[in-house]
């Protein structure tokens, strides 16, 4: 019997951005990746989505941005996470990023950036290779 | 501090990880579960179940703020499907409840139905018991209702709440055998919508001819409700509360009720257990596969090879 953990996953966006198109496919991605993937829908607050990937046990947020404000929403999620303890929970981002803002982005602790048209076997791929299921 | 004791002072990532393994089935969330089994029994159960799309999510949001309003503690456990593909599942009833997470009060998890072998009902049934040891005062698990599966798990619940939208018509024929007979409250969700008074009146006459049903002493109401405009909300926990009492007002009853609700948790443990035990062997040792084979292959007959697997697997044996 398959008896492995599954990797389960938060797909979330951050702040006033209405637009859930990418979010959701990658959503649907996963799953059809075998991930099991919770959606927490739009206009969540960095708290908000740390407290539900708290209760979830996710062992990756997929943060998703296309309104600007990632320079502050995606470092806060990862600062929240160290101060709840869970910084185990790696934590990456999709979306309109101005090429610049990337390594600051990574250097802030976020773990990959996608940008528009990466194949989405490749950021499969990405979460198979850099994110185990935690035992 | 143990898992239990982390459990019992409501320790957030406690709860999440100890789900998250009775989900996974470590064999160590086993023991934790015995720990915590003396903590249980105190939290109120209801199981809510319906087709897709008929506002399920949105009748627990907003059962929550009102059970929140009343000062109770609340734990939620939406169950939607797994992919029988990919194994997968997307998970998004939390879309329609996010405005309570951070409520310390209120804690949601989302959970898949993991497919034949995932033993939802078991998993879910032991979630319960973990969130009534955090210390919850209402559980409510909601789950799709269209196999047998999410109905054992709604009846493991202390009321049942089955929801329905108007214009289902023939569909409500079909549900009848299964899904309306372990209702004990009935929701016309989108009432404002037309056909709503057929469909009372289609589910009043299958009640009122199932009289058995209402014998003892409970007859199944009838709601009409606007989840998402907040409609019908305090009726419902007002039935709720009703049965409740009905189920408690007498001592026969009430341990009636307790026995029918262990006789059905522990056959679905031990269904649970046998399964995952006789099945993980042999799929482990790979005889499964070879048995699937010549099945297939018509070299022996699918009755011949269970009898065989099961009595060598199980001491008593087949007869």
């Amino acid at each position: 019997m398959d008896q492995k953990r599954k990797i389960r996953v938060l797909v979330a966006k951050p702040g006033l951005d209405g637009h859930d198109r990418g979010a959701r496919i990658i959503a649907r991605t996963y799953r059809d990746a075998g991930f099991e993937v919770v959606y927490s829908g739009l206009h969540q607050t960095p708290e908000e989505v740390v407290q539900a990937a708290i209760q979830e046990d996710v062992d990756m947020i997929g943060l998703s941005s296309l309104a600007g404000a990632h320079m502050y929403l995606f470092p806060r999620v990862v600062e929240l996470l160290k101060e709840k303890g869970a910084d185990d929970i790696v934590v990456c981002g999709g979306g309109i990023f101005p090429e610049e803002d990337i390594p600051k982005l990574k250097e802030a602790g976020i773990k990959e950036i996608f940008t528009p048209g990466t194949p989405l076997r490749e950021v499969v791929k990405w979460v198979e290779d850099n994110v185990k299921p935690r035992s | 501090m143990g898992i239990a004791e982390r459990v019992t002072s409501g320790d957030i990532r406690a709860v999440a990880r100890l789900i998250r393994d009775i989900d996974d089935k470590v064999p160590g969330a086993r023991e934790v579960l015995k720990d915590l089994y003396p903590s249980t029994g105190r939290a109120y159960v209801v199981g809510i179940t319906g087709a897709p799309g008929v506002g399920k999510s949105t009748l627990v949001d907003q059962m929550v703020t009102h059970l929140r309003k009343a000062g109770k503690t609340v734990g939620v456990l939406a169950v939607d499907p797994t992919s029988p593909f990919s194994g997968g599942a997307i998970l998004g009833d939390r879309v329609r409840m996010q405005r309570h997470s951070m409520d310390e009060g209120v804690f949601i998890r989302s959970m898949a139905t993991r497919g034949y072998f995932g033993g939802l009902t078991q998993s879910t049934r032991s979630a319960i018991d973990v969130l009534d040891a955090m210390g919850k005062d209402y559980v409510i698990v909601e789950t799709v209702g269209v196999g047998q599966d999410e109905v054992d798990i709604v009846q493991s619940a202390h009321t049942t709440i089955i929801m329905l939208i108007p214009g289902m018509g023939d569909d409500i024929q079909a549900l009848k055998a299964g899904i309306l007979e372990v209702g004990d409250i009935f929701v016309i969700n989108k009432a404002d919508r037309e056909g709503a008074d057929r469909t009372v009146s289609d589910i009043r006459l299958m009640i009122e001819m199932d009289e058995k049903r209402y014998r003892n002493g409970w007859k199944p109401p009838i709601l009409t409700a606007q989840a998402v405009s907040d409609i019908g909300i305090e009726e419902i926990l007002d039935e709720i509360e009703k049965h409740h009492k009905y189920l408690t007002s007498s001592p026969r009853r009430q341990s009636r009720v307790m026995y029918e609700k262990a006789r059905n948790d522990l056959v679905e443990m031990i269904k649970d257990r046998i399964v995952h035990e006789v099945l993980e062997d042999i799929i482990h040792s790979g005889e499964f596969e070879e048995v699937l084979q010549l099945i297939v292959e018509r070299k022996i007959d699918p009755y011949t090879a269970c009898d065989t697997i099961v009595s060598t697997r199980l001491r008593s044996g087949s007869k």
